[in-house]
């Protein structure tokens, strides 16, 4: 019945059987690239990892012009309790040709324009700047100073003068009371 | 490749030799079967320095890692416990943290013994780029070992180095995020920091191998540059080179062995013994002596070029100053390998190796440092001045005025003036020497180097190695 066809087959047969090669070569290869996910993909974040990714902090204790520093996700978060001149400074600054523009408003949540909540990490290569201890100098604009490479944050956290080129990251975070402010 | 075969008498040693004809290898690579140029010097010892330095770490290495606990509750703990309670503990730690400096000591010296010769040039391109190989795998081993002790210089030495790749556009943040296995440099990173470099000594020892074999294939070079002509122009390597390589190993323990019991802790950074805190940056990150250049590198470039912003330009520089390197073969022009027939590139040789300290310097210190202070910065000053001017006389102080007459206009007071002249100077500072001492290093590679290759006029070689080494013997005077 096929007999013809088969015959045709088999004298040029490099159609067929070059097929089967590259069909079963690339199959082998994708096979072998979807094997090397998992040993990629473990080293991201673990489950657990990614569980303590959150927490609570109860901020009654923060009196105005404090800040405190708690631990998020392994990294420094700093909680500023503002006072209203240092709102002030921030939001004149809004529109001043900052280096990373942001307005003051952006970084906080209205209403409680007070709290600013910010990662402690410096945008140039990880330190964790000055200024949540009181007697730490908090850089020309009275924010934060990072000691390593000289980077100045004013009171919303933006960077000002250095060598940083963001503003300081703000966490997720909601207020859940007054009082009690949940991270991540 | 030609091995010298070699033909044991004991009976059972020829049983395995035919097998595996392993004492032939032995032999045709460091045996009395390997022609040797009779010339070479002792610039010629680092290479099996840096073997024995190898073995040394991994033999170091491996005794640490039955002692030590790589979890960052126990990891600080258990090295100071190697250093106080395990029998010889101190010995063995201060043996691996100063052997790795000896390592970098010996490399850098066969580095450099290399440009200075033209150990790149063809027929030795590939032994060169395996080289380079080997050095960015003892730089990326040398990191993460430092890592283990989690201390601050560990924990934040880590935090600088990974954050680098944050700078990579796009997937920057994903990289970072992947090498921490976390959110920040953590108990994730240190598990595999130490997987790692327990690992990379044998990918090392494996190129090492490669090394060794690309050199059997295009035979030593030699301080003259020129090619082994005949066998009057060889040596067997043993005994003749085992025992120079023997000698300079003595002279090179007592130098290792001075740091070792008397100076342990001098190349080190005291902050690494204050257990690691995440909240607390110290007031400077420096990273250990031998990545010093390359940091000083990173640092200087805090300018923008087109759409790539200073971190990844730096970052990029700090990549290229070492890449640039598996280039050389094709970047250095000249036929003339050896650094002593060729006049002009001796002196750009000996300002690369000077910009060189003066990198691992600048690396060294706060880029802000002034180094030279130039007086006051007049043209800030009178800035200053017209901003605390009155409005009415403002447009009567131009940028040209003397600074006391300016003063005087907008009634700056003298104290006022001093502060003025205080704050505001012209200087030199770190950063601007890095910039220099960074162009010159690129400089040297991709201008000076091509250039020289057509220009130099260099000196005539000698006719064979044998012609130029041994002297005609001459009679003794009656």
């Amino acid at each position: 019945m096929s007999t013809i066809e088969d015959t045709k087959n088999h004298e040029d047969d490099a159609t067929r059987r070059d097929f089967l090669h590259i069909a079963a070569t690339g199959m082998g290869a994708v096979g072998a690239a979807v094997a090397v996910w998992p040993f990629i993909d473990q080293m991201n974040p673990a489950a657990d990892t990614l569980a303590l990714a959150s927490v609570e902090v109860d901020i009654s204790a923060v009196e105005e012009g404090e800040s405190i520093l708690v631990k998020w996700r392994g990294k420094p978060v700093f909680i500023r309790h503002r006072t209203p001149t240092e709102i002030e400074e921030a939001r004149l600054a809004d529109d001043i040709g900052l280096p990373d523009v942001q307005f003051d408003e952006e970084r906080v949540t209205a209403g409680k324009e007070q709290w600013l909540i910010l990662v402690g990490v410096c945008t140039h290569l990880g330190c964790v700047p000055l200024g949540t201890k009181s007697g730490d100098d908090k850089g020309e604009f009275g924010g934060w100073f990072c000691p390593c490479h000289g980077s100045h944050y004013d009171t919303s956290g933006r960077i000002r003068k250095g060598p940083a080129p963001k503003n300081l990251s703000v966490p997720e975070y909601a207020f859940l009371s007054d009082t009690v402010l949940k991270i991540g | 490749m030609a091995l010298s075969p070699v033909t044991p008498n004991n009976k059972a040693l020829a049983w395995l030799e035919e097998r595996l004809p392993i004492l032939t290898v032995a032999n045709s690579v460091m045996g009395p079967g390997t022609p040797t140029p009779r010339n070479l010097n002792y610039m010629w010892n680092f290479g099996s320095l840096a073997g024995i330095m190898l073995v040394l770490q991994i033999i170091t290495g491996i005794v640490l890692a039955m002692h030590y606990t790589a979890s960052t509750m126990f990891a600080f703990d258990s090295v100071e416990r190697i250093m106080r309670d395990v029998n010889y503990g101190w010995l063995i730690r201060y043996m691996h943290a100063n052997g790795a400096s000896m390592f970098f000591i010996v490399v850098y010296t066969h580095i450099f013994r290399g440009l200075y010769f033209g150990s790149y040039k063809a027929p030795r391109e590939v032994l060169w780029m395996l080289g380079v190989v080997i050095f960015l795998l003892m730089m990326a081993t040398a990191f993460m070992g430092y890592v283990l002790p989690w201390g601050q210089m560990s924990f934040w030495g880590a935090t600088v180095i990974t954050n680098l790749f944050s700078a990579i556009p796009v997937v920057g943040e994903s990289i970072v995020t992947l090498l921490w296995g976390g959110f920040s440099v953590d108990n994730p990173t240190l598990n595999r920091f130490f997987s790692l470099h327990y690992l990379l000594p044998f990918v090392i020892a494996g190129v090492v191998i490669l090394h060794l074999w690309a050199k059997k294939i295009s035979d030593s070079g030699n301080p003259l540059g020129i090619e082994v002509k005949s066998t009057a122009d060889q040596i067997p390597f043993h005994p003749f080179y085992t025992v120079k390589d023997a000698f300079g190993l003595g002279v090179f323990l007592i130098f290792f062995a001075y740091f070792l019991f008397f100076a342990p802790n001098a190349l080190g950074h005291p902050d690494n013994y204050i257990p690691a805190d995440p909240l607390v940056t110290p007031a400077s990150i420096v990273p250990e002596w031998y990545f010093l250049p390359f940091y000083a590198i990173l640092r200087s470039i805090t300018f923008d070029l087109g759409p790539i912003d200073a971190k990844l330009l730096g970052v990029i520089a700090m990549f290229a100053s070492i890449l640039v390197w598996f280039f050389l073969p094709w970047l250095d022009g000249s036929k003339v390998r050896s650094g002593n027939f060729r006049p002009m590139f001796k002196i750009f040789f000996t300002i690369l190796v000077v910009d060189m300290f003066v990198l691992m310097y600048v690396g060294g210190i706060s880029p802000d440092l002034v180094l030279v202070d130039l007086g006051p910065n007049t043209a800030a000053i009178l800035e200053q001045i017209i901003k605390a001017a009155p409005e009415a006389v403002k447009a009567s102080i131009d940028s040209g005025m003397d600074i006391n007459q300016a003063a005087r206009i907008a009634g700056v007071n003298d104290a006022e003036l001093a502060k003025m002249l205080e704050t505001y100077r012209s200087s030199i500072q770190a950063i601007h020497l890095g910039m220099l001492a960074t162009a010159y290093y690129f400089a040297h590679f991709l201008i000076i180097l091509p250039v020289l290759g057509r220009v130099e006029k260099t000196l005539p070689l000698p006719e064979s190695i044998a012609a130029a080494v041994i002297k005609p013997k001459t009679m003794p005077a009656e």
